[in-house]
């Protein structure tokens, strides 16, 4: 997990335009519509990208087990890559429309079941693991905030700087060995788990652990430091002084004053970096065989599943699209300048 | 307070989530550390599971489908073949056929099927779902995705009573007696609308195993099946886990979460050497790898394709090239020694088709040598040592690499240090995959990396050496690897499919070799080893193919997971010549001293586990508390 948080911070300020006219209903329109043309340009650029990319499709089908001219040829045709590719990306298109994103060309099944199976275990693991580096990293930005250069602070930004620039690869391998036959390797269940559901559900649980701590502990760091840092520009301002003369205890100001405030960036930050954190998971899952659309991405690239690749595509950059109208709208919601202005 | 209570939830939920699923299922994490003698009481109430950790994903489950490594070992236990390879020495044996006779024009082959085959849900097994099988691939493409190219010589596929099978090829076929085709159930498979779907769930089969299911990315899950004609096999499950991670794999074998893995690097087998509970195999392996001299590629028809360096044309040159390759040192650094030297085309592992160079035929590694025959074939040199071709310029080959593989990566500087020895510039070229196939396919290279994964049955890997198995003009439409392009090879290559007698046969295959080696078109570099690894505390042993050296994951045929012998129910059953069970008297045997060993480490990793657990769960807690102190000040 890399990224440099800066350019996030520096879009954050940006307060979001202005709607002319007012009214939120137009607002959210604008953002969906915008939304819907990123979409757009998604499929477009998700078509194209990997049919430009070198290698050809049915000719590594077939590396390493026999076969004849004929063979390929049939293949070619049956996968519809001898069309010219207008008609190819026309067929897809008209797919699309219909909800069906094709059939996968390694595994022959339609695409759309085979992201739907991948789907929730990638969602459980990003969504538990969002839900505990938010709490953590806003819980201990705050305390290092509030008491900014105490030994808390110190140590707490030291070590959250310090697995924030961990590889995400290591720190799992690392975790696997330090806890050795503590927590399973792989997987989301033990394949002779009993099938009843609180079994199925503990088993569960138990395979997420390292997982999960591994994803808290390389993503928990941008939430913390966004929060200190919101945090002690809150800091100075008047109304806290006003709040403490009113004779509020030191908790009380934090908690019901300064710390809503500097929410606001934060709680944006959460839904734009979701994007980013289901990337992080493609090497989460990849380490811990953790069978989820990161790894289902992953796979497709390396054979060159065309719409396999087309469709987790579709997903992810829907998914990232909408987290990102979710920030926009959200933004509005919470801050009532910009509903104002 | 209230962070105190967080902290202390925190703590209370981790703690649960380490100790809870190992009180909530026992036979999850404490199975496979049970002491023999309880291992032995437990086989009357719970299942022996044989868990094989994998590292591949299984593409799919359909016999007509699958084309993966793990894919094709899955349904190689789930379905029978007409025929399957031996475990001695991989010659093919009848399986589902008990007999076969071949027509006087060698274009009509009469099988005898076994009489009273049953498939796994008790119906007859007949000659009639071999013909269905084999019918279905010749009319529905679909149902050739996998494996096409065995039936693509067939003419007609009859079954006229039960017992009895008739095949008439269009050309006599030498491999009738390898068809890796799994048959399926007519009684099932006739009844699907979409033959390229999932099947359902439990597969009835007719192999050692059944599947009964299938979760994708995670497992496949087989039970024995009791009908399965040579006997119901000693473990009751066979488990194929999916590792995506190697490394994983190897940690989990050591925790007794698996039993069996395969495709270790040299540094995880080395790593498992001192770990007394697993037991170590490192085997001959079915892939040769080469590097690729582009003689000047052509197409099919015979028109020059690709950009080679056209002075490769020259054979002298080639010769020289393979003279200065010293495959003794690659198999060291490449493979850390785990891999043998350099022979023939067909890997030593096959011992009947092995080939192995001998007095002149064999280049010995020499830099003086291949200077030598440089000079002497009139490649001066010129300025910085680099010799001239005979148009006078400097010699600069292009060496195409996989990017992602360590021979690749390990080879390619050493083939580069010592061409430059001997006066020839080589750029190494690391690309994908993807890259290196196309490029190679098209003839755009000089020298290649390459490597195959051939068959028991050789005639695979000679066809890729074959005129026809060059490409059309777009450059694709073939699998060529070197572009040889021999008349007198391609005799021999249809002289081969002709000859029905093995032990003449295995005389062509041998001279096709030892033409290969001649022409200089491709320098074997070695055979890589198969290194496989299981736990003895609870597996006896399984049966290898070939018997010596041999493996027991993907093998070419049903013996390892089908003898696989539980801890304390040894010996391992080893099968003859004609597939019955002998005596297992040269089995492995283990010693079943270290048991209490993996009992005590697992109870104080889970106690030590907990005790940290708590530890941080109470820092946490005092770490809150202190800090609400300081707010309250």
């Amino acid at each position: 997990m890399s990224d440099i948080i800066t350019p996030t911070e520096d879009a954050l300020v940006e307060v979001p335009p202005p709607a002319r006219g007012g009214g939120t209903l137009r607002y959210v329109l604008t953002k969906i519509g915008g939304g819907l043309v990123s979409l757009a340009l998604v499929i477009v650029l998700g078509f194209l990208l990997f049919r430009v990319l070198p290698g050809d499709v049915v000719q590594s089908m077939f590396r390493g087990r026999p076969a004849t001219p004929e063979l390929m040829a049939e293949a070619e045709a049956r996968l519809g890559l001898n069309k010219p590719l207008y008609e190819q990306f026309l067929d897809y298109l008209w797919r699309l429309l219909h909800g069906d994103l094709g059939e996968s060309y390694v595994f022959n099944v339609p695409v759309t079941d085979k992201i739907l199976e991948r789907l929730w275990p990638t969602v459980l693991l990003v969504g538990v693991a969002t839900l505990i580096a938010v709490g953590l990293g806003l819980w201990l930005g705050t305390r290092s905030a509030w008491r900014r250069g105490s030994r808390f602070d110190r140590i707490s930004t030291g070590v959250a700087l310090t697995l924030w620039s961990t590889p995400t690869f290591w720190l799992g391998m690392l975790l696997l060995a330090a806890t050795s036959g503590l927590f399973p390797t792989a997987g989301l269940v033990y394949s002779d788990t009993p099938p009843d559901f609180l079994s199925q559900a503990l088993d569960v649980a138990h395979h997420m652990v390292l997982p999960t701590v591994t994803l808290v502990a390389v993503i928990y760091a941008q939430y913390q430091l966004v929060m200190r840092s919101s945090l002690l520009e809150e800091m100075d301002a008047d109304y806290l002084t006003t709040a403490r003369a009113k004779g509020l205890r030191d908790d009380q100001v934090r908690r019901r004053h300064a710390v809503p405030n500097a929410l606001l960036p934060t709680v944006t930050l959460v839904f734009l970096h979701l994007g980013m954190v289901i990337a992080g998971a493609v090497t989460t899952e990849t380490v811990f065989s953790w069978p989820g659309l990161g790894l289902l991405t992953y796979d497709a690239l390396r054979v060159r599943d065309l719409p396999l690749l087309q469709g987790t595509i579709v997903v992810l950059a829907g998914a990232v699209i909408i987290m990102n109208v979710l920030a926009d709208v959200l933004y509005r919601v919470l801050d009532p300048r910009v509903r104002a202005s | 307070m209230r962070s105190r209570r967080v902290a202390l939830g925190i703590a209370l939920l981790v703690s649960a989530l380490v100790t809870g699923p190992l009180v909530a299922s026992p036979g999850a994490v404490a199975a496979p550390e049970a002491a023999p003698n309880a291992k032995i009481e437990r086989a009357n109430q719970a299942p022996t599971i044989l868990k094989v950790g994998v590292t591949q994903e299984v593409d799919s489950l359909n016999p007509f489908i699958s084309i993966t490594r793990t894919g094709t070992d899955i349904l190689r236990t789930a379905f029978d073949f007409l025929t399957v390879y031996n475990q001695e020495e991989q010659k093919p044996i009848g399986s589902l056929a008990e007999s076969w006779e071949t027509s006087e024009d060698k274009l009509t082959w009469t099988f005898t099927i076994r009489p009273d085959l049953r498939w796994s849900d008790g119906e007859p097994l007949t000659a009639k779902d071999v013909a269905w099988t084999f019918n279905k691939m010749l009319t529905d493409e679909v149902a050739r995705t996998a494996n096409g190219s065995y039936v693509a010589q067939f003419e007609s596929v009859d079954a006229p009573d039960e017992t009895t099978l008739v095949v008439k090829t269009k050309v006599p076929q030498a491999t009738m007696t390898s068809l890796d085709i799994p048959i399926v159930p007519e009684h099932i498979w006739s009844k699907m609308s979409d033959i390229s779907a999932a099947p359902e769930y439990p597969m009835v089969g007719s192999g050692p195993y059944i599947i009964t299911e299938f979760k994708e990315a995670q497992f496949t899950k087989m039970v024995a099946n009791n009908n399965f004609w040579r006997g119901k096999p000693k473990v009751d499950e066979l488990h194929f886990i999916y590792y995506r991670n190697a490394d994983a794999a190897v940690t989990a074998l050591q925790n007794g979460e698996i039993d069996l893995v395969n495709k270790l690097t040299p540094q995880q087998f080395d790593s498992l050497k001192s770990d007394p509970n697993i037991v170590l195999n490192q085997a001959q392996n079915r892939r040769f790898d080469e590097i690729l001299i582009n003689p000047g590629a052509a197409t099919a028809d015979g028109t020059p394709i690709g950009d080679g360096n056209p002075a490769l044309k020259d054979i002298k040159l080639r010769e020289a090239i393979a003279t200065a390759i010293d495959t003794k040192t690659l198999v060291e650094r490449v493979w850390s020694g785990y891999g043998e030297e350099a022979a023939g085309y067909i890997p030593p592992m096959f011992k009947d088709f092995a080939w192995s160079p001998s007095g002149d035929q064999k280049r010995e590694f020499s830099l003086e040598k291949a200077n030598a025959m440089l000079d002497e074939a009139g490649y001066r040199k010129g300025p910085d040592n680099v010799r001239l071709d005979k148009e006078g310029k400097p010699l600069n080959l292009r060496l195409l690499a996989h990017a992602e593989r360590t021979i690749d990566e390990v080879a390619g500087p050493f083939i580069k240090g010592w061409l430059a020895d001997v006066g020839i510039n080589v750029t190494v070229q690391p690309v994908s995959d993807t890259q290196v196939n196309e490029a190679t396919t098209r003839g755009e290279f000089d020298l290649a990396f390459s490597g195959w994964s051939a068959n028991p049955d050789p005639d695979y890997v000679l066809s890729l050496q074959t005129c026809a198995n060059r490409p059309n003009a777009q450059g694709t439409g073939g699998t060529p690897d070197s572009f040889l392009c021999d008349e007198e090879y391609d005799a021999l290559y249809t002289q081969q499919l002709q000859e029905f007698d093995r032990a003449k046969r295995i005389e062509i295959v041998k001279q096709m070799q030892e033409m290969l080696n001649e022409k200089a078109t491709l320098v074997i570099l070695g055979y890589e080893n198969a290194l496989e690894a299981y736990r003895k505390d609870s597996f006896e042993g399984f049966p290898l193919q070939p018997r010596e050296n041999g493996v027991i994951m993907n093998q070419q045929g049903y013996w390892g997971y089908y003898g696989a012998t539980p801890a304390g129910e040894g010996p391992v059953p080893q099968f003859n010549d004609d597939g019955t069970i002998t005596d297992g008297g040269d089995a492995q045997t283990s010693d079943a001293a270290a048991e209490e060993d993996s009992n005590t480490g697992l109870v104080l990793a889970i106690v030590g586990g907990v005790i940290v657990v708590l530890l941080v769960g109470g820092l946490f807690v005092a770490r809150g508390r202190r800090k609400t102190a300081e707010d309250r000040e």
